[in-house]
């Protein structure tokens, strides 16, 4: 198996370990990814909130890389931000030929174009339907038995898009982590909202959101998440969100990669956890003994 | 489905040459039966002046100053609740997007916040193809002209040099990685 990876600009900066744990996992699990050579950012939340057609024309870029290469038919993006950028270009100009051929004419000033067939996938479809939790259990050297872990999914991955899992009661993951040893921490907060950027712009409402997600966490060993804004919202804002709540919000969130990885012997290095913002003294206890 | 009915321009003045773009917005929306399940359905609803169903009402009634002096579209995180549920199959988070455009080309001052944000992150993607993340914020703090603003983030921006995660980054004009695929969209967008 391969596909193309589109990386994003998160996972060059603060979810290095988001990227670490993907290839290394992958590696391990002997998929091939092709790196996008030259892949430039989707625009994230901020495109789509200053102008329809730059929302598209910056993801459409990726896609039209992709398809000059021509080496793979789908592309693999693990944060849930560009994967929805991405997979906008793929579901709106593949029934709006008018609109292909705008984003087309934009394009042009890179010397690309899209003409459609590639299929944008988020590392969780790939994970819990190419890969599934049979061959993942197959390679886990060490299991997590003594581990309870909460999924959480946010909701770029699931909606608008039903690709791969249900958009309200989502369960895809609880598969790969059972695979792993551990139990899953029943909850219903695993499709609910972070808050996204409103940590950067509007804290007051975000930390609201996160510190209702972290307290509902409570006797989970660690959050699992698949994108980089759900992460850093959880992992980098605990002590803020404890003043809020006035309780002790302290929760080890790890990327699904970065687990499966645990799972399977990889070292702490080569799943990046030294990156993680919070690990707390119980989750390591469990890790080293 | 009759199109929504917009007011004639008053008699014998002159019709403005720009149209109103709350009108294909209102289009959009024509549909909705006010039922609110938008609004059961929204994580931020809490911290709203108006929940998203009278937002809507707004929209529909174009009521433009009440509109665009509220919080709430500002306070979309489009996590597609409302779009996933709406029994109108309305594409509402879509559409909050599009409020977002306007409010930014307006510049309503509500909105600067935001506006500065994602207009800061976009600067540094045109310059360089990807986002710096450590520069764009420095381009964000520094025309948010508010020196208390950035304080609230050195504690997480020294953690995260800590990690080795991000590093100073010195905003740096180079060689404008992407100015012809921005200035193209821009263009075709005035046309639009």
């Amino acid at each position: 198996m391969k596909y193309y990876y589109y990386p994003g600009c998160s996972l060059e900066g603060t979810a290095k370990e988001y990227d670490i744990s993907t290839r290394a996992f992958m590696s391990a699990m002997e998929i091939e990814l092709l790196e996008l050579e030259d892949w430039t950012c989707c625009g994230a939340s901020a495109a789509p909130a200053t102008g329809n057609l730059l929302s598209l024309a910056l993801p459409a870029r990726n896609i039209a890389l992709a398809e000059k290469t021509n080496a793979a038919k789908e592309i693999l993006v693990p944060c849930s931000a560009c994967y929805l950028n991405l997979k906008q270009v793929e579901k709106k100009t593949g029934k709006d030929p008018e609109l292909l051929s705008k984003i087309n004419t934009i394009l042009e000033e890179e010397h690309l174009r899209v003409t459609g067939g590639l299929r944008v996938r988020h590392l969780l479809d790939v994970l819990s339907k190419d890969i599934d939790a049979a061959a993942v259990s197959q390679r886990v050297q060490r299991s997590l038995n003594d581990m309870v872990i909460a999924p959480y999914y946010g909701c770029q991955c699931l909606r608008p898009y039903i690709e791969f899992d249900d958009p309200e009661t989502p369960r895809s993951m609880e598969p790969l982590i059972e695979a792993t040893g551990a139990t899953i921490h029943a909850w219903r907060k695993g499709g609910q909202c972070c808050g996204a950027s409103h940590m950067n712009t509007q804290m007051d409402v975000g930390i609201e959101l996160v510190a209702s997600i972290l307290n509902a966490a409570k006797g989970a060993d660690a959050i699992v998440t698949v994108c980089p804004m759900c992460q850093i919202n959880l992992d980098a804002y605990q002590k803020k969100a404890s003043r809020f709540a006035k309780e002790d919000l302290d929760m080890t969130v790890l990327y699904l990669p970065q687990l499966l990885g645990l799972a399977f012997g990889l070292t702490e290095k080569e799943i990046g956890l030294n990156y993680n913002l919070a690990v707390s003294d119980g989750f390591r206890k469990k890790l080293e003994g | 489905m009759n199109p929504v009915q917009h007011p004639e321009p008053p008699e014998g003045g002159v019709s403005t040459a720009v149209p109103d773009p709350l009108h294909a917005i209102q289009e959009r929306v024509h549909a909705c039966i006010q039922c609110g399940t938008c609004t059961g359905s929204c994580p931020n609803a809490f911290a709203m002046d108006y929940t998203p169903r009278a937002m809507w009402r707004l929209v529909l009634m174009g009521e433009k100053e009440t509109l665009f002096n509220s919080r709430t579209f500002l306070l979309c995180s489009a996590c597609y609740y409302c779009t996933l549920r709406c029994p109108r199959g309305l594409p509402l988070t879509e559409t909050m997007e599009e409020l977002k455009q306007i409010a930014a080309r307006e510049n309503h001052p509500v909105h600067k916040k935001s506006v500065l944000f994602y207009r800061n992150f976009l600067e540094s993607v045109r310059r360089h193809g990807r986002v710096r993340e450590m520069e764009f914020m420095t381009l964000y703090f520094l025309s948010l002209k508010n020196p208390f603003t950035p304080l609230q983030f050195t504690p997480l921006g020294l953690r995260l040099m800590g990690k080795g995660k991000v590093g100073i980054q010195v905003p740096s004009k180079g060689q404008r990685r992407l100015e012809a695929l921005f200035r193209k969209a821009e263009e075709l967008e005035e046309q639009e």
